[in-house]
C-alpha cells in the first residue's frame, strides 16, 4: 500500500514538473550555439562553407581565404570602402606610391613620357611610422633581449601544439624591409605563390631571384631535409629594396599601371623575417604551427582560434593604431546612415566568430534564428527570402521584413560565359562561316531565360567581356551587343530567332544541315557536371541549340580530364568564368589576348582567341590611364570581340546579401577585402531578438511520450495478466 | 591465442601492401601529378613552370612505380609509390600535400567523431537489442505486428530524412538544441544530443529487425523450451538465456565496427558541423590530396583487420567451445 502510494506521489511530482517546465516562459534560448556570456558582447557571427587552404599572404588567393587574411595583413594600399567607382587609398602607406618612369639607363623620364620610351617604372612607397605588429611569440624577448622562442629544439617544443601555448609574446614596429621580405617570398620555391609567374614578368630580377633561391633551397634540403630554412635576407632582389626605415622601392619592367592594384592585396603585405624564422624551426611543421596556419600581421584583427573544421576567430589586435572611418562616400550613403560613424576610430567590432557550415539548411536556419548576422541566399531558401514585385523589382518577403532583415544586391565583377575553342575546325577560326555560326548561337542561347530559371533572377546577361563596375563598361543603348540585341523602348531586346536562322543559312547550315557535307551539324559541349541540378541545365542547353537544329552532344567528364582537354585544345564548347582581381578592364580583356592562349602557353585565354588588331589595341590600352582615349580603344576592342564572338558572353551574376537589423555599415564592396573593421553590431538588439525568436517549445515532446505510453500500456497489461494471472 | 594473433597480424602485411597498391593505382589512374598540382595551385595564373615546381617540391616529379633511369634497387625505391607508401607501415603519415601534418589532424579530429559515434553505437546497440527482445516477448500480439511495421517503415526512410527532419523539428520548430555546431567542455552535450538521437533512431529500423530475427531463431531451440518447461519466467528466458546464446551473431556484426567508430560519419558530421574525421577522406579526394587519401585508406584497412581479430577473440569470451589456434 505504501509502495503504491509512493509510486503515485513520484508520478504526480513528475507530471507536475513536466507541466511547469513546458508552461513556464524560459529566459534563455536553449538552441544558442554560443556560450551564454557572449550574448551581449560586441561579436560578429558568420559562417564559412569551405576551410581556407592558405593563410600565408604569399600563397593565399581564394576569396574564402582573403576573408581572413584581409583583416590581418596590411598591404600598402586599400580600396575606399564607400566610394564608387572603386578608388585606391593608402592603408599602411603614408600616401599613394610615387610613380617614376625610367629609361633603359634607369634615368627618370618626367611625368608623362611617351610609352615606348619607358623601360622601367619605379614605385616609391613610404609607410606610416609607428605601426605595430600584433602580439606574437616570434617577437618575444627574454631579459637579455634575445628572442625567447628561437632555436628552441624539439625538447622545448614538447607540449606546444598551438600558437597560444607560447606564453610570451612581443611586438615590434613595422619597417619597410618587411615589405621587401614578403616580395622576396613570392619567389620562394617551397611556397609556390600563385602570382609568382605573373610578377616575375614585371618585377625586375624576380625570375632570376627564383632560380638563385631554387639552387640554394635544393642544396639546403639535401643537407637538412625537412628542417631546411632559407634565409631570404641573405639574398638581394634586384628590383625591390628598402631605401630607409620607412621607405622602399619596387622597380618593374616597362609600364604596368595595374601594379598599384596588386599593392592592395595581401601578396604585398609585410612579413617580419622573425616570424618566418620562428615558424621554420624543427618540429613546428609537425605540430602544424606554420605561417600558413597562424598569420602574423599589423591589421585591425588577429587570428586567435584557427580550427577550420569548426570555427575561426578573429579578435581585435590590441596593438592596432586605429584608423578613422571614412567621412565621405558616394551620393546616398549619408541617407543610408553609412556616414554616421565618420571619423570614429576603427575597428568597431571586438571579435568575429566564423563557424563551419557545410550544409545550407543549418546555415540558413541559424541566420533566421539570429545566430548569424549575415547570410547569402541559396536556391532552396530563395523563395522564402525574396519576392519580385509587379515591375520585376526585387524585395524581401513579409517574413523577412518582419524580422527587420535588410537586403543588399550588387552585380558582381565576374563573368560566366560559354566559350568556343577557336582552334576547332567547326566552331573556331576567323572565317565568315564560323563567325556567323557563333553569332547565330549567341542569339539562340536565351540567357534571360537561363537567369530566370537557374539563377532566380540573380544576374544580368553580359553584353561583352567587361562586367558592370569596371572602367570601360557601358550602360544602356551604348552598352548592348548589337549582334544579339536590339534597343527597343529603352530596353535591350534579344533579336528574334529568325535572325539566328538567317545567319545559319548564310553560314551554310540551313536547317542544321552542313551544306558542304550534307550531314546534320553536331556540336560537342565539354562539361564537368556533377550535381543533380546539372541535368536540367544541360537539357536547357540542348534545347537552345535545337532551336537552330543543331545536335548538341554533352561530353560529361571529370575535372582533370576537362583541364587536360582545355590545355590540349581538344574541346569544342566549354563553360568558364572569371572573377576580377582588380577593377581594371585589362583584367578581363587579357582573357582574349592572343599571347595569353591556353594551348601552348598555359594562359588564361581559354578560347584560344587571336586577333591581331585586338592584340595590338590591348597592348596599347593596358598601359593607359583611364580616360576618353582609353574608353575609345576599349569600345573598339569590345566591338571586335563581339563580332568575332569567341564567347557567348554569358552572365554577370548578381549577389544578394541579407543582414540583420543589428548589423551596421553594410555596403557591398567587391574589391575591398578588409571590410570587417567598418562594420558595427548592436549586441543588445541582437540579444533581445534571439530571446524572442528562440523560446523552446516542449509540449510536443510530452505529447509524443504520452502517445508511446498509450500504445504500450495495453500490451503490458496483457503481459501482466499472462505472467501473473491476476486482474489489474 | 597469442600465436594466433601474431599469425593474423603477419597475414595483415601482404593485405596492407595490396591495399596500398590498389589505392595508389586507382588514385593515379584518375589523377595525374599534373592534375594534383593544378588543383593545389588554384584556378588562376597557373603556369606550366608552377606545375613543375609544385611536383618537384612535393616529390611527384618521379616515375610512379618503376624508375628505369636509376640503377639497382633505386629503380623501385626512387619512385612516387615507394617514397609515399613505405613510411605508412611505421604509421608515419607525414605531411598532406597542402602542408598539414596528417597524424596531428587525425588526432585532433578523431575525438569529435568519437563523441558522436561512441554514444550512438552504445545507445543504439542497447536500444536495438532491448526492443528486439521486447518484440520477441510480445510476439503474436498487436505490439509485435505494429512494431515490425514501424521498423520496416523506419528502415525504408533515408538517413538524410532523419537528419533534415530532426534538425527541422527539434532545432528549427521546437528550438530545443542548436541546429548544428560543436562545443567544448561541459557545453558539448547540447550539440551532441540531437545527432546522437538521430543516429540512434535512424538505426533502429534495421538494427532491431536484425536482432529480432536472431532472437526468434534462438527461441525455437531446445534449451529455451527446457527453460520454459522448468518455469523460468519469459523475461528471464529472453534477457538471460536467449541473449547469451545469440551473442556470436551479434558480436560478428558489432565488434568489427568498434575500431572504425573514430573514422566518423560523413553525412551526420557534415549536416551538424561536427569537426570530425567523417569528411576528411572525402575532402582529400575532392582536393586530390593523395597523402591524406593513402593515409586514411591505410588506417581504415588496419582498423578493419584489428576489428576482425577482435571479433575472433570475442568469440572465445562468449563461447567456451571456440579456441583460437
Amino acid at each position: 500500500m505504501l509502495v503504491r502510494s509512493m509510486r503515485g506521489w513520484f508520478l504526480f511530482r513528475f507530471l507536475m514538473l513536466c507541466i511547469l517546465v513546458s508552461a513556464a516562459p524560459l529566459e534563455a534560448a536553449w538552441n544558442n550555439p554560443y556560450p551564454p556570456q557572449e550574448s551581449t558582447q560586441n561579436i560578429f557571427y558568420s559562417s564559412f562553407g569551405e576551410r581556407p587552404n592558405h593563410l600565408d599572404p604569399a600563397r593565399s588567393y581564394s576569396s574564402n581565404e582573403i576573408t581572413f587574411t584581409g583583416q590581418i595583413y596590411e598591404p600598402p594600399l586599400q580600396y575606399h570602402y564607400l566610394k564608387r567607382p572603386y578608388e585606391l587609398i593608402p592603408l599602411a602607406a603614408e600616401s599613394m606610391p610615387q610613380t617614376i618612369y625610367l629609361d633603359a639607363q634607369s634615368q627618370p623620364l618626367g611625368d608623362h613620357p611617351a610609352p615606348e620610351s619607358i623601360a622601367y617604372t619605379l614605385y616609391r612607397i613610404s609607410i606610416r611610422p609607428g605601426i605595430l605588429y600584433q602580439p606574437h611569440p616570434a617577437f618575444a624577448r627574454d631579459v637579455f633581449g634575445a628572442p625567447s622562442y628561437l632555436d628552441m629544439g624539439r625538447k622545448r617544443l614538447r607540449g606546444m601544439n598551438k600558437l597560444s601555448d607560447f606564453r610570451e609574446t612581443g611586438t615590434r614596429e613595422l619597417v619597410a624591409s618587411d615589405y621587401v621580405y614578403e616580395i622576396k617570398r613570392l619567389a620562394h620555391p617551397a611556397l609556390q605563390s600563385p602570382i609568382f609567374g605573373l610578377m616575375s614578368e614585371y618585377i625586375v630580377g624576380l625570375a632570376d631571384y627564383a632560380k638563385t633561391l631554387q639552387t640554394a633551397w635544393d642544396a639546403l634540403k639535401k643537407k637538412k631535409g625537412e628542417n631546411a630554412f632559407l634565409d631570404l635576407q641573405r639574398y638581394d632582389l634586384e628590383g625591390v629594396r628598402a631605401t630607409g626605415r620607412y621607405t622602399y622601392e619596387i622597380k618593374i619592367y616597362g609600364k604596368y599601371p595595374q601594379m598599384k592594384y596588386w599593392l592592395a592585396m595581401p601578396f604585398f603585405a609585410p612579413m617580419p623575417p622573425e616570424a618566418d624564422r620562428f615558424y621554420s624551426q624543427p618540429g613546428m611543421k609537425q605540430r602544424n604551427i606554420t605561417l600558413d596556419w597562424y598569420p602574423v600581421g599589423t591589421g585591425p584583427y588577429m587570428l586567435t582560434v584557427n580550427n577550420p573544421n569548426r570555427k575561426m576567430v578573429l579578435e581585435r589586435n590590441p596593438n592596432f593604431r586605429g584608423e578613422p572611418y571614412p567621412s565621405e562616400g558616394e551620393p546616398g550613403d549619408a541617407e543610408q546612415g553609412l556616414l554616421k560613424m565618420a571619423g570614429k576610430s576603427m575597428p568597431f567590432i571586438d571579435k568575429a566568430v566564423y563557424s563551419l557550415e557545410k550544409e545550407a539548411i543549418p546555415q540558413w536556419t541559424k541566420f533566421l534564428q539570429g545566430y548569424y548576422d549575415v547570410s547569402g541566399i541559396n536556391s532552396d531558401s530563395f523563395d522564402q527570402a525574396i519576392q519580385f514585385g509587379a515591375q520585376g523589382d526585387v524585395g524581401l518577403t513579409p517574413n523577412m521584413r518582419e524580422k527587420g532583415i535588410k537586403l543588399k544586391t550588387t552585380v558582381q565583377s565576374s563573368i560566366f560565359y560559354l566559350g568556343f575553342n577557336m582552334l576547332d575546325p567547326v566552331v573556331g577560326g576567323n572565317s565568315e562561316r564560323a563567325k556567323k555560326l557563333r553569332q547565330a548561337i549567341a542569339i539562340a542561347a536565351d540567357y534571360e531565360e537561363y537567369i530566370a530559371i537557374f539563377s532566380n533572377g540573380r544576374g544580368i546577361p553580359a553584353q561583352g567581356p567587361i562586367p558592370p563596375g569596371i572602367f570601360g563598361y557601358r550602360e544602356g543603348k551604348q552598352g548592348i551587343n548589337p549582334l544579339v540585341y536590339d534597343w527597343i523602348d529603352g530596353k535591350a531586346v534579344r533579336k528574334p530567332l529568325t535572325e539566328a536562322l538567317r545567319l545559319m543559312k548564310e553560314a551554310g547550315y540551313e536547317n542544321g544541315i552542313d551544306a558542304q557535307t550534307g550531314k546534320p551539324l553536331t556540336l560537342y559541349f565539354d562539361v564537368t557536371a556533377t550535381g543533380p541540378d546539372d541535368k536540367a541545365v544541360l537539357d536547357w542547353w540542348r534545347k537552345q541549340f535545337d532551336k537552330l537544329h543543331i545536335n548538341l552532344v554533352i561530353r560529361n567528364t571529370t575535372y582533370n580530364r576537362f583541364q587536360e582537354k582545355m590545355l590540349k585544345g581538344t574541346e569544342q564548347l566549354f563553360r568558364w568564368g572569371w572573377n576580377a582581381d582588380y577593377p581594371d578592364p585589362e583584367n578581363f580583356l587579357f582573357l582574349l589576348y592572343g599571347p595569353n592562349k591556353k594551348v601552348g602557353k598555359g594562359g588564361e585565354n581559354a578560347a584560344n582567341y587571336e586577333n591581331a588588331e585586338f592584340d595590338a589595341l590591348f597592348v596599347k590600352m593596358k598601359n593607359m590611364d583611364n580616360g576618353p582615349e582609353r574608353q575609345a580603344i576599349i569600345d573598339r576592342m569590345v566591338d571586335i570581340v563581339r563580332r568575332d564572338s569567341p564567347w557567348l558572353w554569358g552572365i554577370n551574376p548578381k549577389s544578394f546579401a541579407l543582414y540583420h537589423a543589428w548589423y551596421g555599415n553594410a555596403k557591398p564592396n567587391l574589391m575591398a577585402n578588409n571590410g570587417l573593421k567598418y562594420k558595427t553590431i548592436d549586441a543588445k538588439l541582437r540579444h533581445d531578438r534571439r530571446e524572442q525568436w528562440n523560446q523552446p517549445v516542449l509540449w510536443p515532446l510530452f505529447a509524443a511520450l504520452a502517445l508511446i505510453i498509450a500504445f504500450l500500456v495495453p500490451g503490458f497489461i496483457g503481459w501482466w495478466r499472462r505472467e501473473h494471472g491476476a486482474n489489474l | 591465442m597469442i600465436s594466433y594473433i601474431i599469425r593474423r597480424l603477419l597475414y595483415a602485411i601482404p593485405i596492407l601492401i595490396g591495399v596500398n597498391i590498389i589505392t595508389f593505382v586507382l588514385f593515379f589512374v584518375v589523377n595525374s601529378p599534373d592534375n594534383m598540382a593544378r588543383m593545389h595551385l588554384g584556378m588562376k595564373h597557373v603556369t606550366p613552370e608552377a606545375v613543375q615546381q609544385w611536383k618537384h617540391e612535393h616529390g611527384y616529379d618521379k616515375p610512379l612505380i618503376y624508375n628505369a633511369q636509376q640503377q639497382g634497387a633505386k629503380k623501385l625505391t626512387d619512385t612516387i609509390f615507394y617514397n609515399k607508401s613505405v613510411k605508412l607501415f611505421a604509421f608515419r603519415f607525414g605531411q598532406s600535400d597542402s602542408g598539414r601534418n596528417i597524424a596531428y589532424d587525425i588526432r585532433q579530429r578523431m575525438w569529435p567523431s568519437l563523441s558522436i559515434a561512441l554514444p550512438t553505437f552504445m545507445v543504439g546497440l542497447l536500444l536495438n537489442i532491448t526492443l528486439a527482445l521486447l518484440l520477441v516477448f510480445f510476439r503474436h500480439t498487436y505490439i509485435d505486428f505494429w512494431g515490425v511495421v514501424t521498423l520496416v517503415v523506419m528502415m525504408s526512410i533515408s538517413s538524410l530524412f532523419y537528419i533534415i527532419g530532426g534538425q527541422y523539428l527539434v532545432g528549427k520548430l521546437l528550438h530545443l538544441v542548436p541546429i548544428s555546431g560543436y562545443g567544448e567542455g561541459g557545453n558539448v552535450w547540447k550539440f551532441l544530443i540531437l545527432p546522437v538521437v538521430i543516429g540512434v533512431v535512424s538505426g533502429i529500423g534495421g538494427g532491431t529487425r536484425w536482432y529480432r530475427t536472431i532472437f526468434l531463431e534462438e527461441t525455437g531451440k531446445d534449451y529455451v523450451r527446457t527453460a520454459r518447461a522448468k518455469g523460468v519466467s519469459e523475461l528471464r528466458v529472453l534477457f538471460r538465456h536467449v541473449l547469451k546464446n545469440a551473442m556470436i551473431p551479434i558480436l560478428t556484426g558489432v565488434v568489427v565496427v568498434i575500431p572504425m567508430l573514430f573514422m566518423g560519419s560523413l553525412i551526420l558530421e557534415s549536416f551538424f558541423g561536427i569537426p570530425g574525421l567523417g569528411s576528411y577522406t572525402i575532402d582529400a579526394i575532392n582536393k586530390q590530396d593523395f597523402a591524406i587519401v593513402r593515409a586514411m585508406v591505410f588506417l581504415g584497412s588496419v582498423l578493419y583487420i584489428v576489428g576482425l581479430i577482435l571479433t575472433d577473440i570475442s568469440y572465445t569470451l562468449v563461447d567456451p567451445r571456440v579456441r583460437l589456434e
